[in-house]
């Protein structure tokens, strides 16, 4: 069967497997569309949480990221997977003792504020659309390339489908189906790995086989070999890396914390039943991404000493079929500038002919290899399982936000149980529609600002909720004007050094401290902490009975009662 | 202060010594080792691996995962001992 045939096969079975998944899960109640009941046991929320986080980023681009930036792509590594330490330890078993349904929920409540409360949405829904509109074009893309349809029909099909789960199913629908989801990425992800990894090394763990030596007979290790090549051609060596160590620093802590302040992962925590089952669902989340997440380095390391004997330094009328496919979706580009037939591929921009881009990496990874067409297929099914699962957990975040914390808890209080589900409906079908329209006219900053998300997040949420739970004495004043301040300070300085439209983006050199736009988060973080701190010293101490919430959050046992309100 | 408080107060106490223990060690495998220690460390190898790099793209992240687990099992007893397990 060729490729195109088990594409169709694979990506037909999967998606069936969710739409019926999603049809037997429905919603019937919104404590079920916002929390899944609240009854879910912590195997099955580690693997929806997982499923979740991994986007289309993780799946399709981190590995590519990590080949073409070597050391440097370690700030996803560990930013994207030490976020789960904090969530564990910080938030995920005391957000779930106090048992509402949202983070807005939570900066309401302690804060006493309506304000506060507003504040929280505002941020989330910020948050939530720049990442969301990612993920529908990650769909776009598989679809392009696999199915041999165009990116905006690939956009629309995802549309149709994400609509039809997470709108039917709620939370509950969403959840079992990222269930399915992870097990089909993580498998998807885990074949092509493990064939390369016995390929170039002989060693069947791909974690293993990254240190491995190649198995050319030659004794060198991989590493060694990909170091000299990579030098030979101009490129920094792999293991070294180009940037800063102070903005490494600065980039791991902003995605570490706004790991831990995303709405989408944090609402994971309220569906499960006891706090000591949060905590373990945090745990057997970060087992699950872990898995891929030390795979990916290994991933990038195969495909990019594959690429390079490849590609580098040979005729170009000799490239294999993949080379052409690609060059098709105008992924990959050659250029031939000397116009002598042959490939060069080098660090100096005016001599260097091929441009590839970081997505292909994993997509290509197994036409490079030459392994058979069902693996490819997979490949393109997990890529859309990673899409598709993140993009609904952040719309139900979107669509929780203004039927829940603007609807029901600010402008129309006595709203029926069925008309705020109702409520949430719509909103998550007029959500798909704005995300479907920003994946089909991607704005040119949505790629820029996707990462960003992430800094928004540390900026704003992650110091008010922590000293929500860890400093008592924290009043609304200090909390709103910390996440105003936090969230102002990074929006300014995106759009000085990241988006331009302050005038002409400043260079590098200009950067506050040596830290980029993508590392500045850890610094608004900072700030939000320390305005925060200050402004509480002289205004009114919280009302007693929001300390004595605190107090009651720590305290594990009891949190059944707390959910219904 | 009430038995019920001071019970609560012993235990919030504990628990903030774990965390902070388990943090530490949170940031020396990922800023410590990956990041400020990792040229350093890189003179040392296991198998193909420079060690600096290990941790950045291996080690870190495995120990997280034993980091959570083992503030699962620390904060199960000492639920029971509290008596606030259900």
């Amino acid at each position: 069967m060729s490729v195109q045939v088990w594409t169709y096969l694979l990506v037909g079975i999967t998606f069936t497997l969710y739409i019926g998944i999603a049809i037997w899960s429905r919603a019937g109640s919104t404590t079920e569309f916002y929390i899944a009941g609240g009854g879910v046991s912590p195997l099955a929320n580690g693997m929806a949480t997982a499923a979740d986080w991994m986007s289309a980023a993780s799946f399709i681009s981190m590995a590519g990221i990590i080949a073409f930036s070597g050391y440097d792509g370690s700030v996803y590594l560990m930013g994207w997977t030490g976020g789960y330490v904090l969530l564990a330890l910080l938030l995920a078993p005391y957000l779930r003792k106090f048992g509402k349904f949202t983070v807005p929920d939570f900066i309401g409540e302690r804060y006493y504020s309506k304000t506060a409360r507003i504040v929280a949405v505002c941020c989330a829904l910020i948050v939530s659309f720049t990442y969301v509109a990612g993920q529908m074009r990650g769909v776009g893309v598989v679809f392009s390339r696999f199915l041999q349809v165009d990116i905006n029909t690939g956009v629309i099909i995802g549309m149709v489908i994400v609509l039809f789960y997470a709108v039917l199913g709620g939370m509950k629908g969403i959840t079992y189906t990222q269930v399915a989801q992870y097990c089909v990425l993580i498998f998807a992800f885990m074949v092509p790995a493990i064939f390369i990894s016995l390929q170039m090394t002989g060693n069947p763990i791909p974690q293993l086989g990254m240190g491995a030596t190649i198995n050319d007979g030659s004794g060198t290790f991989l590493l060694d070999r990909l170091n000299g090549l990579s030098t030979e051609l101009g490129f920094a060596a792999y293991t070294d890396g180009a940037k800063d160590m102070i903005d490494v620093f600065a980039i791991t802590l902003a995605l570490m914390v706004g790991t831990a302040g995303l709405p989408h992962v944090i609402v994971r925590f309220f569906t499960v039943k006891r706090v000591k089952d949060a905590r373990k669902s945090a745990g057997i989340a970060l087992l699950l991404i872990a898995i891929l997440y030390t795979t990916a380095p290994a991933v990038a390391v195969f495909a990019k000493t594959n690429l390079l004997n490849t590609v580098s330094n040979q005729e170009y009328s000799h490239m294999p079929k993949w080379f052409k496919n690609w060059e098709d979706t105008g992924l990959l580009l050659f250029e031939d500038k000397n116009q002598d037939g042959i490939i060069q591929y080098v660090a100096d921009n005016s001599k260097n002919e091929l441009t590839v881009d970081n997505d292909i990496m994993v997509l290509a990874n197994p036409e490079i290899a030459n392994l058979p067409a069902w693996v490819i297929a997979l490949v393109a099914a997990g890529g859309l399982a990673a899409a598709l699962s993140t993009a609904a957990g952040l719309l139900l975040v979107i669509s929780s936000s203004v039927s829940h914390d603007l609807i029901k808890n600010v402008f129309n209080p006595n709203i029926s149980e069925k008309g705020e589900l109702w409520a949430a409906r719509i909103a998550a079908t007029l959500a798909v529609i704005v995300a479907g329209y920003f994946g089909i006219h991607p704005p040119g900053f949505v790629a820029a600002v996707v990462a960003l998300a992430f800094g928004l997040a540390a900026a704003s949420f992650f110091p008010a909720i922590i000293l929500g739970i860890f400093y008592k004495k924290m009043n609304k004043e200090g909390a709103v004007s910390g996440m105003i301040v936090g969230i102002g300070l990074m929006l300014y300085y995106m759009a000085k050094f990241k988006l331009g439209w302050l005038g002409e983006i400043p260079d590098k050199s200009e950067w506050w401290f040596g830290i980029s736009p993508e590392g500045f988060g850890s610094v608004a973080m900072v700030v939000n902490f320390i305005v925060a701190l200050i402004i509480s010293r002289f205004t009114p101490q919280p009302p007693l009975q929001v300390q004595e919430i605190v107090e009651n959050i720590r305290i594990p046992s009891g949190a059944e009662n707390a959910k219904m309100h | 202060m009430s038995d019920q408080q001071k019970k609560a107060t012993a235990y919030w106490k504990e628990n903030i010594r774990y965390v902070l223990v388990l943090l530490a060690i949170w940031f020396a495998v990922s800023f410590g080792a990956g990041i400020l220690l990792k040229d350093a460390l890189n003179n040392f190898r296991i198998g193909g691996f420079q060690l600096g790099f290990w941790f950045a793209q291996q080690g870190a992240i495995y120990v997280f995962v034993v980091l959570i687990f083992v503030y699962v099992r620390l904060m199960n007893k000492l639920d029971k001992k509290y008596g606030y397990n259900e």
